[in-house]
């Protein structure tokens, strides 16, 4: 696993967290460095919550260690760690007004009136809400809560932020405008941030990197890109994106160093750890990498001759389904533009000859 | 790698919540648990104190003059039961599912018996149909002394709690079975036995168990209009203030704890089940206007409400006629309670003082209690002991634990016995008595505020007590509010425990009543009642005006 490097700010360690009997997270290894935007993304259930809230000492681990700035914080509770938190629900004080509640941390560290209520203001524009701090939080949207919520939370100017699925409530407009907004602030403030999400949209347009958690355990820490192209194990590549897995055997031939899977009839060129050499294996490619017609390398060798059973119309692509009588019942998508298939006059029932470049395909173990 | 459990340091906050979770744990130990123990082991003691084990209980069992007395008290319970339920089923169904005018009437009608002491209703019936009632007739020559008028008074009392139940269980109700039902074309009578009663069921259940426990628990009513009916609490008054048979009394408490006990248990038990349905989403359902249906329930409201008026209207009237039934002139000369055994009005004023500690002291101690026990972390045995100890008052009978204070307070080597007949011992008693319900107020309150309040807050470094004080108690004031209310009213007109605790000078209207009832003095007895029932309304109204006045001012959050 990649989660760990040197003088990061946030370092976790052999951290175990279980609830009675059951496992939530298994020997988490993570590191984040200062500034860094992470998310924690993976299926409902899978510990992402248990996680952040372990960083934040709401619940603590059973194991492990966590170190922040420095310093040792494993066993310490909420009230003596260095972080702001937004909810899911945004946890707004309901009783006061949106100053008052940006206010509460710094009520607490004892400043002056005026000193307070100048910050509040300056946060309130901050997140994009002049004029609203006498308003109750029942009395704004959904998208103007999360705003104050977030306000709060930075207020106290934390080291460390943390985001428990902030936009999940919220509808599909607004969220797409507060990822926008809350990645520009964090990058303003620089300060360090760890959201929660089980979108993975909003993991790769917001995240510096990308921590993907199944049932318990890391599977990958990676760039939104390194996630996205170069998937590390057969979970990350189903998880994100749409990835097709062809089943296949590992063949090759050692002495020129060239690797090879066999699925039916078709022998197709790739990498791979040659510890998978002779097994059973998935060869996955997904299905915009799948290059059409005559603009492949020609010192590819990937070519095959396919038949397009269907094509799904998409808007921008169109999803279509290959066969091919070499490859036995085995069927595979492949993402075509729309100006392509003006182009080729590509439809349904047609023949045609794809290209799966050998650099596009990832093989995994089964 | 080390495996090495971490173990989560206590913040300051933790401990100081800690701190107070366990005063109040310890206050719960002194006023409950000893008391409890006391009681029980009185029981296996003769009258020197020697330890006899169960030579008490043999006694007891071989005494067929007390045993029937079980037999009794379950009769006129069960019987209660089912018709306090069905009462009371009925009449929530008619504020829930009919479309009837004057509703808000009838509600408030409904709530009127818990304003009153349970000895009300009896008064009313020697009135009505007692040697020389105005309605005697109606009995065809059975006895009201008895059984009948048990039953009559324990249904009137048991009422309200039931209704309050049932409505909450009618209420929750989902529309979309209803238009389902109706799709299918099933016929009205159909979907109320398939669906309407299965999706009432735990709310009945439960109804069931509180009207069984209130009424085998209550000791005004067999006592005013019992006769010669004995039942287990008649029973307890009868040894302990009549024979002086301490250790019999014990035995007969403990008698009837169990059924007590058990009923509540169970009802527990149910109330988690009624838990799960209430957290699905539902549609709440609308009723429809039916012309005849409505008519019915009208007339049927129009009838409970006659029976709880008539009831009210009886003891008023009884209260203001100078000599019943040879002078009828109306005046106050019942109202001179100083010249009659009682205690006279000082006892009325007393009532006051101690519903107003009750609810003031009462209210901050069980809010408190149930913030550090929901918010508080780690100390788990504590915290489970609290629960239990906060649970535990609702399965014990007021005259049970008015008894065992006796035990525990009055025992020469107690240091606290400087509190025996004190307005201390009092309202000590009323405040454990009435701590169940108290408690599940606040913590139904408390569990209904964003569970993340806390964990925001430990984030921006407040400290509990700010959080408490800024955000806690201000959202939860309706809750509070209601509490204190609950906790005044019942110290007014509860009777039960306090009947053995009270001193020379610490005499309350409640057991006025009773005394005076018990010397024949009806009519006052009547009287002081109806002065119990009109502070109530007033506070009742107050307590209206001052949630309505404090939400205004304190709760502009609320209104969107
Ligand atoms: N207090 C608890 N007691 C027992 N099990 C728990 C507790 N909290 C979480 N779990 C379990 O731990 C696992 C991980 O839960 P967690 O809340 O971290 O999931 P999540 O990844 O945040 O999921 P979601 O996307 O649904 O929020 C789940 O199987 C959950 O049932
Ligand atoms: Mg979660």
């Amino acid at each position: 696993m990649s989660g760990q490097r040197t003088n990061s700010y946030l370092k976790i360690r052999g951290l175990t967290k279980k609830f009675g009997r059951f496992t939530a997270l298994s020997d988490v290894e993570l590191d984040v460095d200062e500034g860094e935007f992470v998310c924690f993304l993976g299926p409902s259930g899978c510990g992402k919550t248990t996680l952040l809230r372990a960083i934040a000492g709401l619940d603590i681990q059973t194991y492990g260690q966590i170190e922040q700035a420095g310093k040792d914080i494993s066993d310490l509770p909420p009230s003596e760690r260095d972080f702001g938190i937004v909810f899911q629900s945004y946890a707004l004080f309901p009783n006061l007004t949106i100053a008052k509640n940006i206010a509460y941390g710094l009520e607490n560290e004892g400043h002056r009136k005026s000193d307070i209520l100048k910050r509040v203001t300056e946060l309130l524009d901050l997140v994009g809400m002049p004029d609203q701090s006498d308003k109750y939080p029942s009395q704004l949207s959904g998208g103007q809560q999360q705003r104050v919520a977030l306000a709060r939370a930075i207020a106290i100017s934390p080291g460390l932020l943390l985001l428990d699925e902030p936009l999940s409530a919220l509808d599909a407009k607004v969220r797409v405008k507060l990822r926008g907004e809350i990645k520009d602030l964090q990058e303003k403030l620089g300060v360090t941030t760890i959201m929660v999400t089980h979108d993975q949209e909003e993991a790769l347009t917001m995240a510096d990197r990308i921590v993907v958690i199944n049932e318990g355990v890391i599977e990958q820490v990676g760039t939104p890109e390194e996630i996205y192209h170069t998937p590390a194990t057969q979970f990350v590549a189903d998880f994100i994106g749409t990835m097709n897995f062809l089943p296949a055997n590992a063949i090759g031939k050692a002495a020129m160093n060239d690797l090879k899977v066999r699925i039916g009839d078709i022998e197709l060129d790739c990498d791979y750890d040659e510890q998978l050499l002779g097994k059973q294996v998935l060869a996955s490619i997904r299905p915009e990498d799948v290059v059409v017609g005559n603009n492949h390398d020609p010192a590819d060798r990937n070519v095959i001759e396919v038949k397009i059973d269907n094509i799904e119309f998409l808007g921008a692509f169109g999803r279509a389904t290959l066969s091919s009588t070499q490859l036995g019942a085995v069927r595979f998508m492949a993402d075509f533009s729309a100006n392509l298939m003006r182009a080729e006059k590509i439809s349904r029932g047609m023949t045609i000859s794809v290209s799966l470049p050998s650099q596009s395909i990832r093989v995994y173990a089964i | 790698m080390t495996m090495e459990i971490v173990k989560a340091k206590t913040s300051r906050d933790d401990k100081q919540m800690l701190g107070f979770m366990l005063i109040i744990v310890c206050y719960l130990v002194v006023a409950l648990a000893l008391p409890l123990y006391a009681i029980l082991s009185k029981s296996f003691k003769n009258h020197d104190g020697d330890f006899i084990g169960f030579a008490n209980y043999l006694e007891y069992f071989s005494t067929p003059a007390l045993t029937y007395s079980i037999q009794n008290s379950l009769t006129i319970s069960i019987l209660t039961m089912v018709i306090s339920v069905t009462v009371a089923f009925i009449l929530a169904y008619a504020l829930n599912r009919s479309c009837m005018r004057f509703k808000s009437v009838f509600k408030v009608i409904a709530l009127v018996p818990i304003l009153v002491p349970s000895l009300l209703p009896g008064i009313a019936l020697v009135y009505l149909f007692g040697q020389q009632g105005m309605i005697k007739s109606l009995l065809m020559g059975y006895e009201i002394y008895g059984p009948i008028g048990i039953v009559i008074s324990e249904v009137f009392f048991t009422l309200p709690h039931a209704l309050i139940i049932i409505t909450t269980a009618l209420s929750i109700a989902d529309s979309r079975l209803y238009e389902a039902a109706d799709s299918l074309k099933t016929s009205k009578i159909k979907t109320f036995f398939t669906v309407t009663l299965p999706g009432a069921r735990y709310g009945l259940i439960s109804a069931a168990f509180v009207v069984f426990t209130l009424t085998i628990t209550d000791f005004g009513a067999p006592k005013v209009i019992g006769g010669g009916y004995n039942v287990l609490a008649t029973d307890i008054y009868k040894q302990v203030v009549g024979q002086q048979n301490f250790e019999m009394g014990a035995v007969v408490s403990l008698v009837l704890l169990l059924p007590a006990a058990v009923a509540f248990f169970v009802d527990r038990l149910v109330q988690r089940k009624q838990v799960a349905v209430l957290s699905a989403k539902a549609v709440a359902l609308e009723p429809k206007p039916n012309k005849a249906f409505d008519l019915v329930m009208l007339g049927y409201c129009l009838l409970v409400a006659v029976f709880i008026l008539g009831i009210l209207f009886t003891c008023q009237y009884a209260a203001l006629v100078e000599f019943y039934p040879y002078n009828l002139t109306l005046g106050f000369t019942n109202y001179q309670f100083d010249l009659m055994d009682g205690g006279g009005w000082d006892s009325f004023y007393n009532s006051l003082e101690l519903a107003s500690w009750t609810a003031v002291i009462g209210t901050i101690m069980v809010f408190l209690g149930a913030y550090m026990v929901e918010k508080g972390k780690g100390f788990n045995m504590g915290r489970g002991l609290f629960q239990f100890l906060a649970m535990l008052p609702m399965a014990v009978p007021g005259l049970v634990l008015g008894l065992a204070y006796i035990f525990f307070f009055n025992s020469p080597n107690n240091p606290l016995g400087f509190l025996y007949h004190t307005m201390g011992i009092l309202v000590i008693s009323t405040v454990t008595h009435f701590y169940t319900v108290s408690h599940l107020t606040a913590i139904t309150a408390l569990k209904q505020m964003d569970r993340e309040f806390e964990s925001v807050a430990a984030s921006l470094k407040a400290p509990f007590h700010r959080t408490f004080r800024k955000i806690t108690v201000p959202v939860c004031l309706p809750a509070i509010l209601d509490i204190s209310i609950y906790l005044f009213v019942n110290a007014m007109t509860t009777v039960s425990a306090v009947v053995f605790l009270y001193g020379p000078h610490t005499n309350l209207a409640s057991v006025a009543v009773l005394n005076m009832d018990d010397a024949g003095d009806i009519a006052p007895a009547a009287a002081m009642g109806m002065m119990i029932f009109y502070t109530n309304a007033v506070v009742r109204i107050l307590h209206g005006f001052l949630t309505r006045g404090v939400l205004k001012k304190t709760q502009l959050w609320r209104i969107r």
